[in-house]
């Protein structure tokens, strides 16, 4: 074993001195990081199915229903707080911007309609990885680092089936909740700028939206809802279920660095994902 | 010797480029209580992982009663692993669920019972393990002592038929790590589980356990009984047991057998012909009585009293004093002949009957005084010893002896 170590060693010794390998180097790299990423991919689709294999059993429906006040009923007011800004600020640029081209009857499609199919979506599964998401990575984690988890495992419970999976669940069924929670507080903040403080006729502004708006757009921001919270969810309890697997840091260094890159990474996903389903819903 | 519960044949563990276990050869025996003993960081608790499947070896072989577990289906391995239980060394209570959750978590989620049926059990081990006033507190507002009692009534729940225990007396005072071992031992004989532990409270262990594994140089260096280890030339011996020994006068104040051993044979070399030693020995009867009726802690500082008692009357006449069993003290006295320590030992017995039994009692309702009372006495004997005689005779020769010295009856109003 020591012999062919040694070999090993001089022959990686050799290649660095070889002619060349300095100009592969960057190659490998890219290559290392990009097997790495592959790699790391699918040991995530391996355990958002685990999760999603171990969800039917009928002992999971309390833990779920737990999960869903958790990540869905506690976000409930700072989603509400959001969306009412957000719909605000949306029909007060918009009003401004359609008054010039005497197009402001269109400000309740406009602000409903980017409510719907964009923003409420995304700025709901940004806000509910800010808010539950961080902290089910943070909670997974240190359950990791104490030992928790093997003693599930001991107890022949399924950290799975009593960690990952209700919270995987819980997110299908918040998110769209609170996308819809989202959707219809801005369209009322639009109507509280565009109507109330600037003028418009309140008609108008509801007219808008029922002539423009369809089960499609509905339909496709909830699709997208559903998609961002598998993501979400499975980024952030794999950030917290592998923690100890990380290779900058231990303990409790590797908890908080776990946690914020479980809020980088949904965050990256949540839009890089929202442009692909945007494109295939509009095929 | 009847098929190994347990058995490792050959066991290679590498964590990256460190080997931590190197070919580990071990027998663990039904129904018994096996420690392993070794320094910190030697891997003790990485061979405690492989026998609940945490880890797997590199190399190397692990069989349940003769069947390698490599050849077992899967349906088996889950039926073996479904008799273990593990205690961890820094307990893995789920700081979010309360104490009572907790315990009843394994059964909540690996058993169909209905929920009275949990309840009673979940209860019955709460009251066992003294945890009746914590059962609705979150672990995080317990102290160390009753965490490791609500991660002992975690791991006894499922009624398990193999208890792993990761170092249980970490971080204790010497009463709890004794009360902690001894609620162990008293467990496994009313459950008859196997129990395997891991630790370095030597020689406290020694009292519960029937096996001893020393892990050495990352293998098994000795397997046998507290007895042999006693006799056991090895390194080990030198680097590990005598620098544990060295800390544990905690609990009684009194030497360990093997410093009281060391001692004897230097008064022996002292002695001239024809010089004679007395040994008295003295017992604790109904400990068991003591530890059911008012629990593990208050039963260590029964024995705790009860040593430094014997070790201020007999030390201060040059006699020197060692625990032998979990209810049995020995003091050597070096330079009298019988009928000199029969005339100590009635001194003795005066101050004993006079202040020394009501000392003890004192003793245990110092922790938390409780209504409580138990029937207890001690027996004393003693015995006269040649410079040529081997010390364990002339020890059993004192307990044959013994007889009541004093009696603490709780129907006279104690």
């Amino acid at each position: 074993m020591a012999l062919t170590e040694n070999n090993q060693c001089g022959s990686e010794g050799e290649a660095k001195s070889r002619p060349g390998t300095f100009l592969a180097q960057p190659f490998t790299l890219i290559g290392e990081a990009v097997i790495g990423w592959i790699n790391g991919l699918g040991k995530a689709t391996l355990f958002l199915f685990m999760a999603l294999v171990k969800t039917f059993r009928s002992k999971q429906l309390s833990k779920v229903i737990q999960q869903v006040y958790y990540i869905g009923a506690r976000s409930t007011t700072i989603i509400m707080l959001v969306s009412l800004f957000t719909g605000m600020v949306l029909g007060l640029q918009s009003y401004h911007a359609l008054i010039k081209f005497g197009a402001v009857g269109g400000l309740g499609a406009l602000v409903s309609l980017s409510l719907i199919r964009e923003l409420g979506p995304v700025l709901t599964a940004i806000m509910i990885t800010a808010r539950a998401g961080s902290a089910i990575t943070a909670e997974i984690g240190i359950q990791r680092i104490s030992e928790q988890v093997d003693a599930l495992h001991t107890m022949r419970i399924d950290p799975f089936r009593y960690l990952i999976s209700p919270r995987i669940i819980a997110a299908i069924i918040s998110f769209p909740l609170l996308t819809a929670v989202f959707d219809f507080i801005g369209i009322i903040g639009g109507y509280v700028s565009g109507v109330a403080l600037l003028g418009l006729n309140a008609g108008v502004y509801s007219h808008s939206i029922q002539s423009n708006v369809d089960m499609k757009d509905l339909t496709d921001g909830f699709i997208k809802a559903i998609v961002f919270a598998v993501i979400v969810a499975t980024v952030c309890c794999y950030q917290g279920y592998y923690v100890h697997m990380r290779k900058d840091s231990h303990g409790a260094k590797a908890v908080g660095l776990a946690t914020t890159s479980a809020v980088v990474i949904s965050c990256v996903l949540i839009l890089v994902s929202d442009y692909v389903v945007t494109s295939l819903l509009l095929i | 010797m009847n098929t190994p519960l347990i058995e490792f044949k050959n066991i290679i563990k590498r964590f990256g480029s460190q080997t931590v276990l190197e070919n580990v050869n071990l027998q663990i025996y039904e129904g018994q209580v096996t420690t392993i003993i070794g320094l910190s960081g030697s891997g003790k608790s990485v061979l405690l992982k492989h026998i609940i499947g945490l880890l797997k070896p590199d190399e190397g072989t692990i069989l349940f009663r003769g069947k390698p577990l490599t050849e077992m289906k899967k349906s088996e391995i889950a039926a073996l692993l479904a008799r273990i239980s593990y205690m961890f060394q820094g307990n893995a209570l789920f700081d979010s669920l309360t104490v009572y959750d907790n315990i009843a978590l394994p059964l909540r989620e690996t058993t169909n019972l209905k929920k009275a049926e949990i309840d009673r059990r979940v209860m019955a081990r709460i009251e066992q393990t003294e945890l009746t006033e914590a059962a609705y507190r979150y672990p995080s507002e317990l102290s160390g002592g009753m965490q490791k009692r609500a991660a002992l009534a975690r791991a006894l729940i499922t009624d398990p038929q193999i208890v792993l225990f990761d170092e249980p007396t970490t971080g204790q005072d010497p009463v709890r790590k004794n009360a902690i071992l001894s609620m162990i031992a008293q467990y496994q004989r009313k459950f008859n589980f196997t129990a395997i532990m891991v630790s370095h409270e030597i020689p406290d262990v020694y009292f519960i356990s029937n096996r001893i594994l020393a892990l050495y140089d990352k293998t098994i260096v000795f397997q046998g009984t507290p007895e042999e280890l006693g006799n056991f030339d090895h390194p080990f011996n030198d680097e590990v047991i005598h620098s544990l020994e060295g800390l544990q006068k905690e609990l009684t104040g009194l030497y360990s057998k093997r410093q009281f051993k060391v001692l004897n044979h230097v008064q022996l070399k002292r002695r001239e012909a024809g010089e004679n030693y007395c040994i008295a020995a003295f017992t604790l009867t109904n400990l068991d009585a003591i530890i059911s009726s008012m629990g593990h802690d208050k039963a260590q500082e029964v024995i705790h009293s009860m040593g430094v008692y014997i070790d201020k009357h007999f030390g201060a006449i040059g006699g020197f004093s060692t625990r032998r069993k979990a209810n049995e003290f020995v003091t050597v006295l070096p330079f009298s002949d019988i009928a000199e320590a029969e005339s100590i030992l009635k001194d003795f017995v005066k101050d004993f009957q006079e202040q020394g039994i009501r000392d003890i009692w004192a003793g245990a309702q110092k922790q938390a005084p409780s209504g409580k009372c138990v029937d207890f006495s001690i027996r004393a004997g003693i015995a006269q010893g040649q410079p040529t005689a081997e010390i364990d005779q002339v020890i059993d020769s004192a307990r044959s002896q013994q007889k009541e010295i004093g009696r603490l009856q709780c129907a006279v109003g104690e």
